[in-house]
């Protein structure tokens, strides 16, 4: 993980401006280079099996942002992914790979669907309050223990995150058949539907539910984190170079174990909406691979949270557009999938292109 | 690059024409197929050799009908995907009747879409839909499955040499329990001293868990084997290898262990959704609540194999012939479960139709396993 902490080299004017413009537009530029030559490589896949790429991109417009239906698709869709993405992204910026998000959504789930259980009455926000915090520590205590294991036991943070979410699913499992059981729930077993005071209803104008809002300001807030605070310029530092951020006195452990326990919580988070927006009770239905999908776009938006709110946004586009492409062009669902594939492949291949173009180092101009 | 036949020229640009025609239509007002456009879900994928293959041979059979036109997807999660596939098929393809297969599927997403759509019918498996709970548009339907699993259970009968027969399980729900112990209860009308070794996987499917648990049954010396997860093929290829018999469960699985195979407990989604089309086609309105057995379609029996002696051949379709008839009880006290207590005194019998059987929560006695 490259840390951005190069020193401005000293210069005059609109130069300064200009170079500063072209400094940041360097990743988005080369991003959406890539990511169009992973469309291209797709329709010439979809041209080799016999389809139309202009009728198959015109279908993913169409489903995904076409109208204002598809954009509530869309949108449903993005909800829960902005919060688990930075789940990923959060840790990335200490050099971490943590792949478990899905675990910490899991037992979020669950713990806002025992804490609505357990704690009914109470004035309807209160009990959404309780249920946040409830998912909040089950996910950062979760993924934050992640955190820890490789800080004290140097436990490899990408497996054992991996690992553990297989344990929260079983531990979900266990909760929601055993002791969190409603006994009505006969086939599909559940937690108790939580009271009506607790849901949580759709926003404004949009047709999703307020799990987008909460994502949508997860992202800015971790953005000011990461980007505005001295906290977010330490953990960029023990990214960089762990050891030089110990010499230098920096609490490498707390930056560690603080940022993967945030990302499990905001991933709790986004287990909590599914429960209090969309399901009303915590059930095997929360391991819907959100946590997967999460990884993806942490790292197409270059674990900046900021672009994870357009990343969010096209891949859920993407994933909306799934059902229409399976039904008009009898592609089987694997199709956006393998879309997904070649985009995130040519833009992780992309990042041997930084530093390569003149264009985005002004500082390098006149020296030659 | 090979140059486009004609076929596909064709195919092309009446998909662009038709993609430019919705294009132009608004959201809620969609082009509309002539006649009755049908939608079908999935949870998993159509070709499982289990539960979603039989829903979509079952709509492939809707599909040749006159006046319809069938739209299906695969793979849906049951999460808000599962809302937005329908109401994209209702919204793009103006759907009119929904067939979202899974059980998860019902509470709380088609409860959720129903009342905003009340001219579309929504048919959900399995559920139980009640007059005061459920909007009117909403309907379940189920099959009695279990008397097919007590017909697998004479065929593994008189098959098994050790005594001993196992079940490969998802989960320990009322559908689930009742398929258990219906097989067991069918094995022991020709042994009694038979007992049945259940695992249960936790997921509807987990093929590692359940090659894991098939080849955990071999090693115990169990011979005949069944099951009740959503894609069957894994388990009847493991147990084949393992030289186990089969007896199959959702959709004929005997292609792929022809040799081994006795029977299975198969859907017959063909004859009921094609009824169901036809009551709406002639203008007439399906009950919100349907359930139907061997008699009425609802089930059907893989034809048998060539290891089915003529014993079990006899017992068999004398059995099958009684079920037939209607009223089969396959639980007659007095009866235990298999940790004592009674679940059927002395001359209680619950009959296939009993609304109690889909609320069952234990193991018959003979049944080793438990449901916690």
């Amino acid at each position: 993980m490259s840390a951005d902490i190069t020193a401005e080299t000293p210069a005059k004017g609109t130069s300064l401006q200009l170079g500063h413009i072209l400094r940041r537009a360097e990743p988005i530029i080369i991003s959406l280079i890539a990511m169009l030559a992973g469309l291209a490589l797709f329709g010439l896949f979809l041209l080799a099996v016999g389809k139309s790429p202009i009728t198959f991109y015109e279908l993913v417009y169409k489903a995904g942002f076409g109208s204002a239906f598809s954009w509530q698709n869309t949108l449903s869709r993005a909800a829960p992914l902005l919060l688990s993405a930075l789940c990923v992204a959060l840790p990335a910026r200490l050099g971490l790979v943590v792949i478990g998000g899905e675990g910490a959504i899991v037992l979020g789930g669950v713990a806002a669907g025992a804490a609505g259980m357990y704690l009914p009455g109470l004035p309807g926000a209160i009990g959404i309050a309780a249920m946040m915090i409830a998912a909040a520590i089950a996910g950062g205590a979760w993924i934050g223990a992640v955190g820890a294991m490789r800080h004290y036991r140097g436990v490899n943070e990408t497996i054992s995150s991996l690992l553990m979410a297989y344990i929260a699913i079983a531990l979900m499992n266990h909760l929601v058949e055993g002791p969190l059981r409603d006994p009505a729930s006969l086939n599909k077993p559940s937690t108790a539907p939580i009271e009506a005071a607790y849901r949580i209803g759709e926003m404004p104008f949009l047709g999703t539910h307020w799990g987008l809002g909460l994502g949508v300001l997860a992202c800015i807030a971790c953005w000011v984190l990461i980007d505005r605070t001295s906290w977010g310029f330490a953990a960029r530092i023990a990214g960089g170079n762990t050891r030089a951020a110990e010499v230098q006195g920096l609490p490498v452990g707390r930056l560690v174990i603080g940022f993967t326990a945030l990302g499990g919580a905001l991933a709790g988070l986004a287990g909590m909406m599914e429960v209090a927006a969309v399901h009303g009770s915590a059930n095997a239905s929360l391991a819907a691979g959100y946590g997967y999908t999460g990884i993806l776009i942490a790292f197409l938006a270059r674990h900046n949270p900021l672009a994870i709110i357009p990343v969010a946004l096209l891949l859920a586009g993407f994933e909306a557009s799934s059902g229409l492409v399976q039904r008009r062009l009898d592609l089987p669902d694997a199709t956006v999938l393998v879309l997904q594939g070649f985009v995130f492949i040519t833009i992780l291949l992309s990042e041997t292109a930084y530093g390569r173009f003149k264009l985005f180092r002004p500082d390098e101009w006149r020296r030659k | 690059m090979k140059t486009p036949t004609r076929r596909q020229f064709l195919k092309t640009t009446s998909l662009v024409a038709g993609a430019a025609a919705l294009g132009s239509a608004l959201p809620f007002s969609a082009a509309r197929a002539a006649g009755l456009t049908i939608g079908f879900i999935y949870v998993g994928p159509k070709d499982d050799y289990g539960y979603n293959q039989a829903h979509a041979e079952g709509a492939a059979a809707v599909k040749a009908m006159e006046g319809v036109t069938v739209v299906e997807e695969e793979n849906v999660a049951e999460t808000v995907d599962v809302q937005k596939s329908m109401e994209s098929m209702i919204n793009f393809d103006g759907a009119s009747l929904l067939f979202p297969t899974s059980f998860g599927y019902f509470d709380p997403h088609i409860l959720a879409l129903a009342p905003k759509y009340p001219d579309v019918r929504f048919e959900h498996c399995g559920g139980l839909w009640s007059a005061d709970k459920h909007p009117k548009n909403t309907g379940s339907y189920f099959g009695y499955i279990g008397m097919g699993q007590f017909l697998n259970g004479i065929a593994a009968g008189h098959a098994t040499k050790s005594k001993k027969i196992g079940f490969v399980a998802a989960k320990p729900i009322p559908q689930v329990l009742l398929n258990i112990n219906s097989f067991l209860l069918g094995a022991r009308t020709v042994d009694p001293s038979i007992t049945c070794q259940v695992i249960f996987t936790g997921e509807w499917s987990l093929a590692v868990k359940e090659a894991e648990a098939t080849n955990a049954l071999a090693d115990q010396g169990v011979d005949v084997v069944t099951c009740h997860v959503d894609g069957p093929k894994v388990v009847m290829e493991t147990a084949a290898g393992r030289g186990m018999y089969l007896c199959g469960y959702h959709a004929n699985q005997s292609p792929l262990a022809p040799d081994k195979y006795l029977t299975g407990a198969e859907w017959n989604w063909a004859n009921v959704y094609t009824g169901m089309v036809k009551t709406v086609q002639s203008g007439g309105t399906i009950p919100n609540f349907v359930r139907g057995g061997l008699a009425e379609g609802f089930i059907k029996m893989s034809p048998l194999g060539p290891a089915v002696s003529d014993a079990a051949r006899k017992q068999f379709t004398e059995t099958h012939d009684a079920i037939m008839k209607g009223n089969y009880a396959v639980i007659n006290g007095p009866m235990k479960d298999n940790k004592g207590n009674v679940i059927a005194t002395a001359g209680q019998s619950f009959v296939e139709t009993d609304v109690a059987l889909e609320s069952m929560d234990y193991l018959v006695d003979g049944v080793i396993g438990s449901t916690s």
